[in-house]
């Protein structure tokens, strides 16, 4: 990882540990400290993916922002049958479509990629 | 499992992802990089599952098997050619189930530990799902017209009315005072209202985009699917899933830029939309009848490929229209059998989302390393005997480097007209996408083969024996 990334991880580590030791930091800016570190991290990363990788990214990224699928877990999670817990299993599954089919349409397109014999 | 050990299993799965992406930089790396994006996956599922919130496993695994029976066979069937509705299809999905999960955790703030002491959402709490709900709704219908466009259900054309950026940027402000108002008093009026704003904007904000343009919707709208996904983070206070979040949606905004520059179009200017619905007047469109061509015969054709040393393809979306990728890779076999040095250029918009044709010629058997990209290939051209065009247009018009009036006026072509002979499939003298003609039809080192792809490579193939 390119050394401004670091420069910036160890920083806002340091933040993080001085803010704590004198008063508790909102938990939101603790997430939002991850969010542009990561943010950083995801420029970097995929610039260096190459072009005729294009599509792959694509329905590979297709399959990871369906991580949401931890915000559904949790919705239809209690026992009793609610609004919410009905809401929460739909996102499961649509959640499921784009895991299952992201991962497996990205591994197909990736075994079609051959070098010359 | 401990709220700590919890964390840490989740920041497996964050960096588990992060080398899924970095192991595309190459093809021979990128089979390893999806299977580390499935472990983290499968952490962050089971690690979830295993929470002490969540009870109703029955129904939990029903939905995971539907949802991914119906992802699996989908993955399994899709033609290639399809990947660009695939995704947008996937972008909408992403979206409404941000939206989901958003109605779901304001309905019940205790199932997702975020209520505060009288049931209701804290301040900052209020604020994330805003975020989440509106970006999450914007890109679930945007998503739908993307597909129906590219799917063909509607015209890809673009649908433009007078007024129509100011509705959307009134729509924008209602919508806007509508969350703010949510933001202060958490009430389902203001939430629905502010949702339902969003559902239609986001169908209002595509509708003016053209087809051609829509290599950089679908990055754009693959970028906010990131967006949605971090906004259900925040809400969550989930850091793997504001990472996640984060990174998908870094990626979707680097693509659509590539998408803009290689176009030479501002992302605003792509929103605005409106591009590419009727053919441009001016130029040389008039006159395009009346000017001479050559046109050949496949034997031609196949006699001035054998003798070529260097042969360079630029192959365009009408390729993979006329689903000529297999018999061309045939006669791309012959003339390597026959001594030819044969490499295929690839404009960064040659396909319907960045990267598709690379995709489409490695299904038909196409190495990699015979495939290069455009600033690979471009100083080359100077030295290839031969430059085959099947099914390209606008990525060639050398008037894009010398007529300033001309719509696409600076996007970056392939040098195809530096080429000793040029070769030109063509169904007809039509224009391409951007409604203009191109020059190098007419050029004297070009010959023209008036042939639908598929059946000019078949009839090349034939010839070379």
């Amino acid at each position: 990882m390119s050394q401004s990334v670091m420069d910036a991880t160890q920083a806002a580590a340091q933040a993080v540990v001085q803010t704590g030791a004198q008063d508790l930091a909102d938990p939101f800016i603790l997430s939002f400290t991850v969010f542009v570190l990561a943010i950083f991290v995801g420029y970097h990363v995929v610039w260096t993916v190459t072009p005729a990788l294009h599509t792959p990214l694509m329905s590979v990224t297709n399959a990871i922002s369906s991580i949401i699928i931890v915000g559904a877990i949790l919705a239809a999670g209690p026992l009793e049958m609610t609004l919410g817990t009905v809401l929460g299993l739909v996102a499961v599954g649509l959640a499921a479509v784009n895991i299952f089919g992201g991962f497996m349409v990205t591994q197909r397109m990736l075994a079609m990629f051959k070098k010359r014999q | 499992m401990s709220a700590n050990m919890v964390a840490l299993a989740y920041l497996i799965a964050a960096v588990l992802i992060i080398f899924a992406l970095k192991g595309l930089s190459s093809p021979v790396s990128s089979r390893r990089g999806n299977l580390f994006g499935m472990i983290g996956m499968l952490i962050a599922v089971v690690v979830t599952l295993q929470l002490p919130g969540v009870h109703n496993y029955a129904w939990i695994f029903a939905a995971l098997a539907v949802g991914g029976l119906i992802g699996g066979s989908v993955a399994r069937k899709i033609p290639m050619t399809h990947m660009p509705q695939l995704v947008a299809f996937m972008h909408s999905l992403v979206g409404l189930a941000a939206v989901l999960i958003a109605v779901s955790a304001f309905y019940d703030p205790a199932a997702y530990g975020i209520a505060d002491a009288s049931g209701g959402l804290h301040l900052s709490s209020r604020i994330e799902l805003f975020l989440g709900t509106f970006i999450g709704a914007i890109t679930f219908t945007a998503s739908i017209v993307a597909f129906a466009k590219l799917q063909g259900l509607v015209s890809g054309r673009p649908v433009t009315f007078n007024g129509q950026h100011l509705l959307n940027l009134l729509l924008g402000l209602v919508m806007i005072g509508a969350g703010v108002v949510f933001c202060m008093d958490q009430s389902w009026e203001a939430f629905l209202l502010m949702l339902a704003i969003a559902l239609v904007l986001g169908v209002l904000l595509i509708i003016p985009i053209g087809g051609a343009d829509m290599p950089v919707i679908v990055s754009m709208l693959n970028s906010y699917s990131g967006w949605a996904a971090a906004g259900i983070g925040f809400t969550l206070s989930n850091n793997m899933l504001i990472i996640a979040g984060a990174l998908v949606g870094s990626s979707g905004a680097i693509l659509s830029y590539i998408m803009c520059k290689a176009m030479n179009r501002s992302l605003f200017n792509v929103l605005l939309g409106g591009f590419g619905g009727q053919a441009v007047a001016g130029g040389s469109a008039e006159s395009a009848d009346q000017r001479p061509v050559n046109a050949g015969s496949a034997e031609d054709a196949a006699f001035l490929l054998q003798n070529a040393n260097s042969v360079v393809i630029v192959p365009g979306y009408g390729l993979a229209v006329a689903r000529a990728q297999h018999a061309l890779k045939e006669v791309v076999d012959k003339l390597i059998a026959s001594g030819v040095k044969v490499r295929f250029a690839i404009h960064p918009v040659a396909g319907r989302m960045p990267g598709h044709m690379n995709v489409l010629l490695a299904e038909a058997d196409v190495p990699y390393d015979i495939v290069c990209e455009m600033d690979e290939i471009n100083p080359e051209f100077a030295e290839t005997d031969v430059a085959l065009v099947l099914g390209a247009n606008d990525v060639t018009n050398p008037a894009a480097k010398t007529d300033p009036t001309c719509p696409i006026y600076g996007m970056p072509i392939l040098d195809v007209e530096k080429a000793e002979h040029i070769l030109v499939v063509k169904r007809s003298l039509s224009v391409g996408y951007a409604g203009l003609d191109n020059d190098i039809f007419y050029m004297d080192k070009t010959m023209m083969l008036f042939d639908d792809a598929k059946k000019a490579c078949e009839a090349i193939l034939k010839s070379l024996d």
